[in-house]
């Protein structure tokens, strides 16, 4: 695709004299008659969607830094003023605050559409880095805004959290000094929290440039895998603009209704209610909990028996996927013709799901309850930790291990010559005009 | 050293432009290490953090067999009076039980054994830990289940280590200064 022609003619005086100084329309033109391949399915829609949530989230952002004060004494009661005095603050916080849960969602489904379909693979093992570095940074920007309303979850979260860079051996605990700037989390840990809050998706958007530069450098990808030929071109691309706008546009809506749903009938639903007490250095929540989208995360790190043990499983369980496209072996992309990677992968989905549920459990309570059990090491057998361990084994064990053998052992059902090929008779094919 | 990068125009070897070159590109970090710095040690604890560093407590205020939580630099600090039966149990057990092994005596002040002065912060992830719940008596954490005895030692659970006991003295029999 990085070959593809401008066809981009400027009409009027203003656009010409604007082309040979700042070609900005062309830019524009040239990115909206990309070719595209027909054959993208509702999966690949997440990549706009995604956009806009950057673009809600950073709109209603700057709106409540406004109205926000990020100290420690009136960061409560600005975010409660926002709630009830601001004219539409209340809409503003629950459309920024529920907007982080939908961002998730949608990030979520927008990896697990490039494992399966191996978007990864080359030549676009960049375009899959660089998402995994807006991954972290989106984990990051959300926890320092969760920090900001200062809740008792707000600050028992920050608490808990930096606590993981003082399991650092030697200079985890001056670190965890200078990161929260005292001896304890306290007000100048929430300034610089507001501070790096406000700057991170900005460094966000940066990267996401650079994410769509590398997407046009390769070329995206498609549910049969294939790189498109370029005599078949003109056969198996569509414009991005009008073709894919409109398949953008209709899932947005779609992906908005979801949104307005929460928003408007359950905005409390996906966050905590101990977030609702002012926070209290010196009264800890029987149950601390991170919001939805880290628990799988949270269950990891619980999952280890030692600190900086569970420490360092919690960052490489994020780690690995940066190394992904070395580690898969398959020639094939598109888990459509891996029959075996498929199974694998569907276990796969089950443990993520389970491993967020296990993240929201107390790591003592047991899985089924009443089933008679044993101790086992440093817990009983029927208990959310050796769940969790059983399942963080398989989430290492599927990047690591499965990976690398079943890409060298499985015999992949027949790939298609051309992304038309599955769903065009050949006779039907050859007779078209393209 | 210096002679062979001042080599003129061998090929492949080391130019006076080479030489240049690396010397304007360290200045070029270093420099921007003398930048960055200042912007860095900002983040680090402010004077005016520093200066609340030390506060006094007065223990009789505390009943035997209680705790009396109190706030110390942001973070909460337990002050407990033992019973006798709470201190046997310390004084008593092996330290090969133990995980990070530390007598008694030495985490609390000789004549004053019945007070245990500690950091009420978890040494996992820094919750603060229940008052006389747990297997040993002491403190059990309700974030990821540490279990500390009665000198605040960690006896199981994700916890490396024992309840950090603070730098204090006693200024008078009753009087205590953290810090």
């Amino acid at each position: 695709m990085s070959d593809h022609e401008s066809t981009y003619v400027p009409k009027t005086g203003v656009e010409k004299w604007l082309d040979t100084r700042l070609p900005i329309v062309r830019f524009g033109a040239d990115y909206m008659s990309l070719p595209t391949p027909r054959n993208l399915n509702y999966w690949w829609t997440f990549g706009g969607i995604l956009a806009l949530c950057l673009v809600i989230q950073i709109a209603t952002g700057i709106v409540l830094a406004m109205h926000y004060v990020p100290n420690v004494d009136l960061a409560f009661a600005s975010v409660e003023r926002i709630m009830r005095d601001v004219n539409g603050g209340w809409l503003v916080r629950y459309v920024h605050a529920n907007g982080a849960s939908m961002f998730f969602i949608a990030v979520y489904l927008h990896m697990l559409r490039g494992l399966y379909y191996g978007s990864y693979k080359a030549p676009r093992e960049m375009i899959w880095i660089l998402g995994c570095v807006i991954f972290f940074l989106m984990i990051a920007t959300a926890f320092l805004g969760y920090v900001l309303p200062w809740g008792q979850m707000s600050f028992w979260g920050a608490e808990v959290i930096t606590n993981l860079i003082g399991a650092i051996p030697l200079i985890g605990e001056p670190v965890l000094i200078w990161l929260r700037g005292g001896p304890s989390i306290d007000n100048p840990t929430l300034n610089r929290f507001f501070s790096l809050h406000y700057l991170l998706p900005f460094v966000i958007a940066g990267v996401v440039v650079l994410h769509l530069w590398a997407l046009h450098v390769a070329g995206q990808n498609n549910p049969v895998g294939i790189l498109i030929p370029k005599e078949r071109q003109a056969k198996d691309t569509l414009p991005f603009h009008p073709y894919f706008t409109v398949k953008d546009g209709f899932a947005i809506i779609l992906f908005l209704m979801l949104f307005a749903l929460f928003v408007f009938f359950m905005p409390d639903s996906l966050g905590h209610a101990d977030n609702y007490i002012p926070a209290n250095a010196l009264q800890t929540p029987p149950h601390i909990v991170p919001e939805w989208y880290m628990l799988p995360f949270y269950a990891i790190l619980r999952a280890v028996p030692d600190k900086f043990g569970g420490v360092l499983a919690m960052f490489g369980s994020i780690g690995v996927l940066f190394i992904l496209p070395w580690l898969d072996t398959s020639k094939v992309r598109s888990m459509r013709y891996r029959p075996t990677m498929k199974v694998f992968f569907l276990v796969f989905l089950v443990v993520g799901v389970g491993l967020g549920w296990c993240g929201g459990q107390l790591p003592d309570a047991p899985v089924v309850p009443g089933m008679p059990s044993f101790t086992l090491f440093d817990g009983q057998l029927n208990s959310v930790l050796w769940l969790t361990r059983a399942f963080t084994l398989y989430y290492f064990a599927f990047f690591l291990i499965i990976m690398p053998l079943v890409g060298l052992k499985e015999t992949p059902l027949s790939i298609p010559l051309s992304i038309s090929e599955p769903v065009l008779p050949p006779v039907a094919d050859a007779g078209q005009k393209g | 050293m210096t002679e062979s990068v001042v080599t003129i125009d061998g090929e492949g070897e080391a130019t006076r432009r080479d030489f240049i070159h690396i010397a304007a590109g360290a200045a070029a970090v270093g420099a921007g290490v003398m930048v960055a710095w200042p912007l860095i040690n900002t983040m680090n604890p402010a004077a005016d953090t520093l200066a609340l560093a030390s506060i006094e407590f007065d223990v009789s205020k505390v009943q035997e067999g209680q705790q009396v939580v109190i706030k110390w630099q942001g973070k909460p600090v337990f002050v407990r009076y033992r019973t006798p039966k709470e201190i046997q149990e310390a004084v008593t057990t092996p330290l090969t039980d133990l995980k990070d092994p530390e007598t008694d005596a030495a985490r609390v002040k000789a004549g004053h054994n019945q007070y245990l002065v500690l950091i009420g912060s978890c040494t996992h992830l820094g919750c603060i830990p229940t008052f006389g719940a747990g297997d040993y008596g002491g403190w059990f954490c309700p974030c990821h289940g540490s279990t500390y005895d009665t000198s605040g030692r960690i006896r199981k659970g994700p916890a490396p280590k024992n309840l950090v006991v603070p730098e204090y003295a006693y200024l008078s029999d009753t009087r205590i200064k953290i810090g």
